[in-house]
């Protein structure tokens, strides 16, 4: 292999700054004044600031509600993400089976991924309206009488499902491209030495798609955990009472709506971290099990 | 940005160009959170400003929600890009007039400018909510209202009852109105109607301190007081009854049920006034928000809702004669009367209450004076206003336990416990944040 070889040694940098101005003004500048908010109980209109130390994270680490939320976010993102890649997977093991009118069927499921966030939300938050709603007469049909907003767990699953309902055609899209990826000889070869099709999907095509599937991981838990916003501002109509919220929610209400600039810096410091810790444990432990071809 | 009002900005931003040809003129900017209807009634009022004179120009600007306006000014003002005028809304009131230094007294703004200021031409229920403890306005009282019942006056005749004045009338009527076949009482905000409008209108002190009035340092909040314990076991006894529906935290959920002509009554604000004139099913009337005849002193004026307007520190004195002139303008009773008509706030001068009066307005429409009058009932110890650090995030906690009353998760005694609790150290901290 040829080595280029550059005369200057400056030229480099200078590429790269342009990436790293946007780094360093849109990411480590705003996460360095939160970590040094963090410590301080502030005015808002910035006239005057104690330094409380620890204080703020002693606040939010023994607050209950917190605790509460921050169970919450967990079972709310692991559901959100096994649902969603899935039902993904799910569909696009079957679309790619289909041999007559498949690109209509493909188009279909893609077309969802066309509806923008926000519409999608009030989509999801019209049907399990609880004047109009039509799941919410589905439900009461079965005799449950459903009651978005008022009832904790009636809101989580009206969340979920809404999040979920969202991201399936972004992971089928993605499934889908990775299914053709894998070599026509290698699925044949298969069948010849295994009969049974659940089995060669486990040993054989599961592998292939791990690398997809890894990034699919990645993006799923980082939209559970931020992306989902959105919805839960539709769904809770912009007041939260006692219908569940997730950590990023509780930073907006707390920060924004609440002025409290302090406590909202040490949790969403807080936050950082668990991203941190949640990427490495990915790539040292999860990515391990990826064959890249 | 809709087409009517895209055509207005251009033609006042027409206006402001032809003009300062002529001769220079101060601008001025005014962030709010008003949009829809409302904000277009803003836009409107600056048009009328701005040709009403040519020293100054004002400009109008949307932030979206109460909150969003409240953050954005914040924001500004930390960048030294802030407004001439801000919006503030009445639970936010604490934050900025906490702040030394961020505004400046409209008193003070208005005395300075030359004009003449007199805290009596207000009316009563207005004029100390977002005063100093002395009575010195600090803000100036914009789109004011206050939580009134409106009455489903079909359903009451069908039940054959009268509307009640106190929630011991209400609780001889509701039997009568569910087997009427309605809803006998839904709200809208019950931070708002039933937690401090509870305390003003039953005149019971909310917070230590005055109210808060007085001080920030070791304020507590007085939600654990027997009364207010005991209208929140009401509450949730007639929700058990099926005399009271709960729908949730969110305003329109609830005010549906009353539009759709399936309750009796509801309260809600005097500012819905105009809204509920289009969207109502049945005829409704109104009448004040129900107090206990049980507690000594009861049935004086509430609080007031809604915003007032502030002007930011750190502008010209120019700018600064500009922003009075346009709060004398606001006040003057025609531009009072044009506001309260078009958008169903109440009047916050004596003369504008006169002048609507005097042009037969309450002839035509009687429930339009419902609020007014309401604010203008006997003051009390307690209910000239209450000034709580942090307070929006206070109301989230009161939200969160109300909802699990509702939802069985607690009662009424221990909610009140967590909301003390959570909101004195909330309180403690804003305490924290002057420094």
């Amino acid at each position: 292999m040829k080595r280029v070889q550059f005369n200057r040694p400056l030229l480099p940098y200078l590429l790269i700054l342009p990436q790293m101005a946007v780094i360093v003004i849109f990411f480590y500048w705003p996460s360095a004044q939160a970590i040094q908010s963090s410590f301080y109980i502030e005015d808002p209109f910035g006239f005057g600031a104690t330094f409380v130390g620890m204080a703020n994270y002693q606040d939010i680490l023994s607050s209950r509600e917190y605790l509460k939320i921050a169970n919450f976010t967990v079972v709310f993102t692991f559901l959100v993400t096994f649902l969603s890649l899935a039902i993904g997977l799910l569909l696009a093991v079957k679309a790619d089976k289909v041999i007559r009118g498949s690109s209509a069927y493909k188009t279909l499921l893609i077309s969802v991924y066309a509806v923008a966030p926000p519409v999608a939300g009030l989509i999801g938050v019209m049907f399990f309206d609880q004047h109009i709603g039509p799941f919410v007469d589905l439900a009461a049909w079965f005799g449950w009488d459903m009651r978005v907003g008022i009832d904790y767990w009636d809101t989580a699953i009206a969340m979920i499902t809404i999040s979920v309902w969202k991201q399936i055609p972004y992971n089928f899209i993605f499934f889908l491209s990775g299914l053709q990826g894998i070599p026509v000889s290698v699925v044949e070869a298969a069948a010849i030495d295994c009969r049974s099709p659940v089995r060669r999907f486990w040993t054989v095509v599961l592998p292939l798609l791990s690398p997809t599937a890894f990034f699919l991981l990645i993006i799923n838990m980082t939209y559970a955990l931020f992306d989902t916003f959105g919805i839960i501002d539709t769904t809770v109509k912009d007041k939260a009472a006692n219908n569940p919220i997730t950590l990023v929610y509780k930073v907006y209400m707390d920060g924004f709506r609440g002025n409290d600039i302090g406590g909202s810096s040490a949790q969403s410091v807080i936050l950082m971290l668990v991203v941190f810790v949640l990427t490495v444990f990915q790539f040292r432990f999860i990515e391990r099990r990826v064959h890249y071809t | 940005m809709s087409g009517h009002r895209m055509l207005l900005s251009v033609s006042v931003a027409a206006g402001v160009l032809a003009s300062s040809a002529a001769h220079a003129q101060t601008d001025i900017t005014w962030w709010h959170g008003m949009s829809g209807h409302n904000g277009d009634v803003i836009n409107e009022i600056a048009t009328k400003f701005n040709d009403a004179q040519s020293e100054c120009s004002l400009t109008p600007v949307s932030k979206g929600t109460y909150e969003e306006a409240l953050a954005a000014g914040i924001a500004a003002f930390r960048s030294g890009e802030q407004p001439n005028i801000l919006q503030v809304f009445d639970a936010g009131a604490a934050t900025i007039i906490n702040a030394r230094g961020a505004v400046i007294p409209a008193e003070d703004l208005i005395k300075n400018a030359g004009h003449e200021f007199d805290r009596d031409a207000f009316i009563d229920g207005v004029r100390n909510f977002y005063a100093d403890a002395d009575g010195k306005f600090i803000g100036m009282p914009f789109n004011s209202s206050a939580p009134i019942m409106y009455i489903n006056t079909e359903a009451l005749e069908k039940a054959g009852v009268e509307a009640p004045k106190t929630w011991e009338d209400f609780e001889a009527v509701a039997p009568k109105l569910k087997d009427a076949g309605y809803v006998p009482l839904v709200q809208s905000q019950l931070t708002w109607e039933f937690t401090e409008n509870f305390f003003s209108r039953n005149d019971i002190q909310f917070a230590s301190n005055n109210n808060g009035y007085d001080s920030v340092i070791d304020t507590t909040i007085n939600v654990t007081a027997p009364e207010h314990v005991m209208m929140y076991d009401k509450l949730k006894a007639w929700a058990d009854e099926g005399y009271f529906g709960y729908y949730g935290a969110g305003w329109s959920d609830n005010q549906k049920v009353f539009e759709e002509n399936k309750a009796a009554l509801w309260i809600g604000s005097s500012g819905s006034f105009g809204g509920l004139q289009k969207t109502a099913q049945m005829p409704f009337s109104a009448t004040f928000l129900p107090y206990w005849d049980s507690i000594d002193g009861a049935g004086v004026h509430s609080f007031i809702g809604g915003a007032a307007l502030f002007a930011m520190a750190g502008k010209s004195e120019a700018e600064n004669n500009c922003t009075a002139s346009f709060f004398q303008f606001l006040t003057s009773p025609e531009i009072q009367v044009f506001y309260h008509k078009s958008t169903g706030y109440v009047a916050i001068t004596k003369a504008a209450y006169e002048l609507a009066k005097k042009e037969g307005y309450y002839d035509e429409k009687p429930v339009a004076e419902i609020g007014i009058q309401q604010l203008s009932l006997p003051a009390g110890e307690w209910n000239k206003g209450y000034r709580l650090g942090f307070y929006p995030q206070i109301r989230e906690v009161m939200e969160r336990e109300y909802g699990r009353i509702f939802s069985g998760e607690t009662t009424p005694a221990e909610a009140m416990e967590t909301i003390k609790e959570e909101g004195d150290s909330l309180l403690s901290r804003f305490a924290k944040t002057a420094g």
